[in-house]
Formats: structure tokens, sequence, C-alpha cells
């Protein structure tokens, strides 16, 4: 019997119990576009995740205060001690003695009030050097950011970020627009008056939250006459930007033995620590990957009752069959033929089953994202996968059924009445 | 005359007509054939201890009460079951021998069936219904279809190839199961009680169908109750308790 003549009939024998056959084929529906679906949203959360931590900038390794490792079993939360200066920024950004380390932006914040004529809002004050911009990966989209000299003389100058921009101003970049411009506008930040020179560009949220409500200032300004701590020259995080990311673990060495030198410490008492934007990357997709795994063991048990859904369709099929086997054996099937019809039923269920719950898979994962707000990836592979799947579960749940078919004897098919 | 003796006894001189020019093959031969079924804690002896040749071209007819083995003795013969014990050889080939597989194709290939519940798939024209046989035979689309509208057209259906059982009379889903027994071209034909089910006027039909296929030549073993069904055959076989009682000629 050919391939073709067996499809056929398979075809007609699902036709023929065609609310059953479609009830069957929904199961398997429904278990491959929930599996999609979650692990789509999975991969789609991680690729955001990822996305947004990249966006901190290349090559990037921040260093915090406070001991990751304390010998004292003592633990400050991170940042809680102030230990990094400006001086020690000033080491690490010497070519000589780190010659893998490209950038150096030591940073303080701190959340302030901003007034901009009646407008007033909260934003994160970040005073830094003109490093921060590469080494942050960030531009400016008007304006421009404050220099060195500036930094020197303590210039009294900020630039905004577009959401601070537009809460003060009403109005972001291209101020042109009918409103004013915010470049050249005085605002007040924590008490002191100083002038906008410019705007970063839109970034967008990460796991830090909103990247663009910020106003950022030099260093110097913002310690003396923002900053509440009592050394001037204390920062909160040194952000450092690598050579390239193949000298990557190689500047984490510079940073790390330059800073328990220059803090006059050993590694078992180190007083800062130092993570790469990679080991944030990879502590953020693993719990995203553990949700995505769970979500899709719930998802793969739907499809695996869709399985038993086939398997206990093909069990009532052919005990309802006796008959029609008993007789398709005395015209001359033999048991691997009438094997091959039950698998072939059985797969034609799995597989329509897949096809509808790709479709539906890849119409969530067109809607879906617009109405929850979170991305939805489906990759050709993972769409080749759950027909695959679809596929391998149709033929799974057809074996023990379809043995059953082959093995029964015509005789007893064809008395039983 | 002891019985073997008078089953053997199937030769030209006992029925008057001139001997064959060539000795005719024996096809079906039996020998101390049993069948025991075993339900539960009972044993039932359904054919006990049967001997029965059958030449190539014969036509015999099985009569006997209910219950007394005649459908098992069919089931036999079609090689649709095994002997418990005895042996069975069609063709000069022992049945015993034969797995599975070549049992369905032997059943494919010398064997058409006639049952007394027509035994059609419901879901299928008449015309597919003819062609099962040949598709398990692996017989090409075109060729299949062909051979299956002349079977059709030998029993009168021409024009009804594309009527689903269930809008076929009774006499005529009895004519497409015999178009469907003649469409591989089998030596022998095995019918059940093919008119138990039947009008007078349908089972004249179908024995008219039975005449033609035994006077081209075909073998026809037909189990049935019915008197001018037997006056049609050569032989009448009757069976009494699973053994063979009578032969007439
Ligand atoms: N599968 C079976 N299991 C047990 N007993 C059976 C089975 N098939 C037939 N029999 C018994 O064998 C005997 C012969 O049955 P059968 O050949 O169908 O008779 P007939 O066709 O002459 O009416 C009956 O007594 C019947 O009950
Ligand atoms: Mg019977």
């Amino acid at each position: 019997m050919s391939w073709l003549e067996t499809v056929r009939t398979a075809y007609g024998a699902l036709r023929t119990r065609r609310m059953r056959s479609l009830l069957t084929v929904l199961g398997i529906l429904i278990g491959i576009a929930a599996v999609m679906l979650t692990v789509g949203l999975g991969q789609g959360a991680q690729s955001k995740v990822t996305d947004q931590i990249n966006k901190l900038g290349s090559n990037l390794l921040i260093v915090t205060p406070g001991s990751a490792t304390s010998s004292a079993g003592v633990r400050g939360g991170r940042g809680t001690a102030t230990t990094l200066t400006m001086d020690d920024a000033a080491v690490l950004a010497d070519p000589v003695a780190a010659p893998d380390i490209a950038r150096v932006a030591p940073t303080s914040q701190s959340s302030l009030s901003v007034l901009a004529g009646t407008a007033n809002w909260t934003t994160t004050a970040v005073g830094t050097t003109p490093e921060w911009v590469q080494v942050r990966a960030r531009s400016v989209s008007e304006g421009r950011f404050f220099t060195a000299a500036e930094v020197a003389a303590e210039s009294p100058v900020v630039v905004l970020g577009q959401t601070t921009a537009t809460q003060l101003f009403g109005v972001s970049s291209g101020g042109g627009l009918g409103g004013r411009s915010p470049v050249g506008q005085l605002v007040t930040l924590g008490g002191q008056n100083l002038t906008v020179i410019g705007l970063l560009t839109a970034e967008g949220s990460t796991a830090g939250g909103d990247q663009d409500d910020l106003a950022v200032l030099p260093q110097s300004t913002y310690a003396s006459r923002l900053s509440t701590t009592a050394n001037p020259r204390a920062v909160s995080t040194i952000y450092i930007e690598g050579r390239d990311q193949a000298s990557l673990s190689a500047a984490y060495q510079q940073t790390t033995k330059i800073l328990l030198a220059a803090h006059g410490v050993t590694a078992a008492t180190m007083d800062f620590s130092v993570s790469s934007q990679q080991a944030i990357v990879e502590s953020a997709t693993t719990i995203t990957r553990v949700l995505t795994v769970l979500l899709a063991g719930i998802a793969a048990i739907s499809l695996l009752v869709g399985g038993i859904g086939v398997m206990n369709i093909m069990l009532v099929s052919v005990t309802e069959r006796v008959r029609e086997i008993g007789l398709r054996k005395a015209l001359g099937a033999t048991p691997s033929v009438i094997l091959r019809q039950f698998l072939v039923e059985a797969s034609m269920l799995g597989l329509v089953g897949g096809v509808a719950g790709l479709a539906l898979g890849l119409l969530g994962a067109a809607v879906l994202p617009g109405w929850i707000g979170q991305p939805v990836t489906i990759s050709p592979l993972a769409a080749g996968a759950a027909l695959g799947v679809s596929l391998a579960i149709g033929i799974g749940a057809g074996v023990y059924p379809a043995s059953r078919a082959a093995r029964l004897a015509p005789i007893e098919a064809l008395r039983s009445e | 005359m002891t019985l073997p003796e008078a089953i053997f006894g199937d030769q030209p001189a006992y029925q008057g007509v001139a001997p064959d020019p060539e000795p005719r093959e024996v096809l079906l031969d039996l020998r101390g054939v049993r069948k025991t079924y075993q339900s539960g804690s009972l044993q039932v002896d359904a054919v006990r201890g049967i001997d029965l040749q059958v030449l190539a071209g014969d036509y015999v007819a099985i009569m006997g009460p209910s219950g007394s083995g005649k459908s098992t003795l069919m089931h036999i013969i079609g090689c649709l079951d095994v002997p418990t014990a005895g042996s069975y050889r069609l063709a000069g080939v022992d049945v015993a021998g034969m797995g599975e597989q070549e049992l369905a194709h032997v059943r494919n290939q010398r064997i058409g069936f006639v049952f007394q519940s027509f035994n059609l798939l419901p879901g299928l024209t008449a015309q597919r219904n003819v062609e099962l046989p040949l598709v398990y035979a692996g017989v090409s689309g075109p060729e299949r279809r062909a051979r299956a509208r002349a079977a059709l057209d030998r029993v009168g259906l021409a024009d009804r190839v594309d009527h689903r059982p269930n809008e076929l009379s009774g006499g005529q889903q009895q004519r497409v199961s015999v178009a469907r027994a003649l469409v591989t071209e089998p030596d022998l034909i095995l019918a059940d009680e093919p008119t138990g089910n039947l009008d007078s006027a349908s089972t004249a039909e179908v024995l008219a169908l039975f005449g033609d296929l035994h006077d081209q030549g075909r073998t026809i073993v037909i189990i049935t109750h019915e008197h001018d069904v037997a006056d049609q055959a050569r032989r009448v076989v009757v069976m009494r308790d699973g053994a063979i009682s009578e032969v007439r000629v």
C-alpha cells in the first residue's frame, strides 16, 4: 500500500469523525501555542534584559564601594561605604598602570528635586566627568556635554535626560517645535542654579530604571554644592570602559590590583567590588531563564495532556473500528500496513495540531506585545521544533493504539458484531 | 462406502459428465482439521477432525444447523484462522508454515470473501470499497480504478459506482461485495451465508453471479441454509457438531 493511499485512508477516517478529530487537534494546538508563547515571552524578556544591560555601555566594569567578601563576616550594603574617591579614578585612568582600561568615569548620584520656573520634578543628579558619555555609551542630542575644564572650574552647568527635560519644559529635544528649547535655560537642582547646556539622547528604560530621567553635572560641582558626604572627593561608583571585549578580564585584574594597592587592603579585606557587565547580564538572564523554564514546563504539561488526548482517541478509534480492521485484514492488509495506517492517523492529528498551534503562536507573538508590553520572540528554530514535537507526539501517542490494531486477529475482528 | 471415500469421491463418473481432459489440481486439502476455542475454563470444539478435498473449479455448498462449525471451517479455509490440529494445504502449500504477512498475501491474491452482513466500509463509495483488495495488492491508481469499475460492471452496478453502502439496497450491497471478492481474480471465492439477509429476488441475482463465476472456472465454497442455493452446487457437505455428517453429490 503506497504512502499516498495510506495518507488518503487516514484522512478519510479522520474526516468521518470530524468533530472528534477537531477536538483532539485542539488539545495539541493549545499545547503547542502555549509552549511557544511562554518560551517566546521568556526569550523576549531575556533579550530585553540583556539589551537593557548592554545599554549601560560596552566592555563595562562597575566598581562599587563595600565589601563583597568580608572575612569578618560583616557585609555592608553595596555602596554604603564611601571608600571610592576621585583619586582612585585617577590611578585607574593611568595608561601605564592599567593599559587595558580605556576610560574611567567616577560617578556620584542622589535623588534631588529640580525646578524650572513653576515646573518641579524629582530626578537623579549624577556628578561625573566627561568620560561618562563614552563609558555609558550615551550621546548628546542637543547642545553639548560638559568639558574637563568645566569640571576643573566647578562650572554650574547641567545636561538633562529627555524625561527630565520634558517634565520641566514640556518639550524634549528639538525645542523649536513651538516650545522653548531647554538648552540655555536655568534650572534649580537641589537649591543650586545651573544652566542647561545639553540634552542626552533618549535611551529608554533599563533594569536600573528610566535612563532618561537624570541631570548630569560636573563631579566637582556636584561635590561642592550638592553632596551630603563629608569627603568632597568621594564617589559612589566608578564606571570603567575596557579597551575591548577580549581584554576585559585583564582590565578587571588591573582594576582590582590597583585598587587593592591604593586602599592598602588585601583580597580578604577588600573594601570595594568590581563587577562586569557580563556578570550582571548573566545573573539577570539566569533569573528570566528559570522563570521561562518553569512556565514552559507548565505549558509542556498541557501539550502532554494533548498527546494523551490523541492516544485516547486513537484507542477509542481502534476499539470502534475492530470490524473495519478485520475486514481490511481479510482483504489482504498486513499487520504492518494496519500499523502504518493508524500511526499516520495519529501523526496527522499531531501535525495538524502543530501547524494550527504554530499559527496561533505566531499570531499571539504578533498581537501580545501590544497588549502586555512585553516582547515575544519566536525563532525559526522554535517554530520548527514545535512542528517536530507535535509530529513526535502524534507518532508517540499512536504507537500503542496502532500496534493493538495491527495485532488484532482478523477473525476476532470480523466476529465482533 | 466410508466417509473419507465419499469426500474423495468427487469424480466425474459420479456426476455423469465427461472426464476433464486434464486432471484438475486439488485446491483445498484439509486433513484431520480441528479447531478448539478456549472460552474461560470451557473448551469448545468448534471443528473436530475434518477431512475435505476440493478440486480447482469445484462448487461446494456447506450446510448444517447453526453452531455446527460451518463458519469456523470457512475461516480456516479462508486463512483467517489457523487450525488447532490437522493440516490444511491451499494449492499444495501448507498454511501452518505461513506467517501473518504471508497469510495476508494469500488472502489478498487467492481468496475472495463474501459475508452475510456484506462488510462494506460505510465511509467509502462502492467504487472505493471494490478497490480495497487492489489497494493492498499494490495496484496503482488508474489500473485499480479501471478494474474496480469493470468488476462493478460485471455485477450490474456500473451506474452505482459513486454510491455509498447506505444508498444501496441489501441486494445491491451484496453485489458490491461480490464485485470486491472477484476484483483480484482469485482462485477461490468463499461465501458465508451470502443470501441470509436478502429477499428472494436479490438472492436469485446473487446466486446467478456465483453460477457465472463457477462457469468461468472459479472454485466456490458457499455456506448456506437454503436448499435452492445448495441445488446449484456440485457438491453439498452437511456438517453436524463440528464434523461432516453427509456428503451429497
Ligand atoms: N471465538 C470463539 N470462542 C469460543 N467459541 C467459539 C468461537 N467461535 C465459535 N465458537 C463456537 O464454535 C461453534 C461453531 O461456531 P460457528 O463456526 O460460528 O458455527 P456456524 O457458523 O455453523 O453457526 C459454536 O458452538 C460457537 O459457539
Ligand atoms: Mg456461521
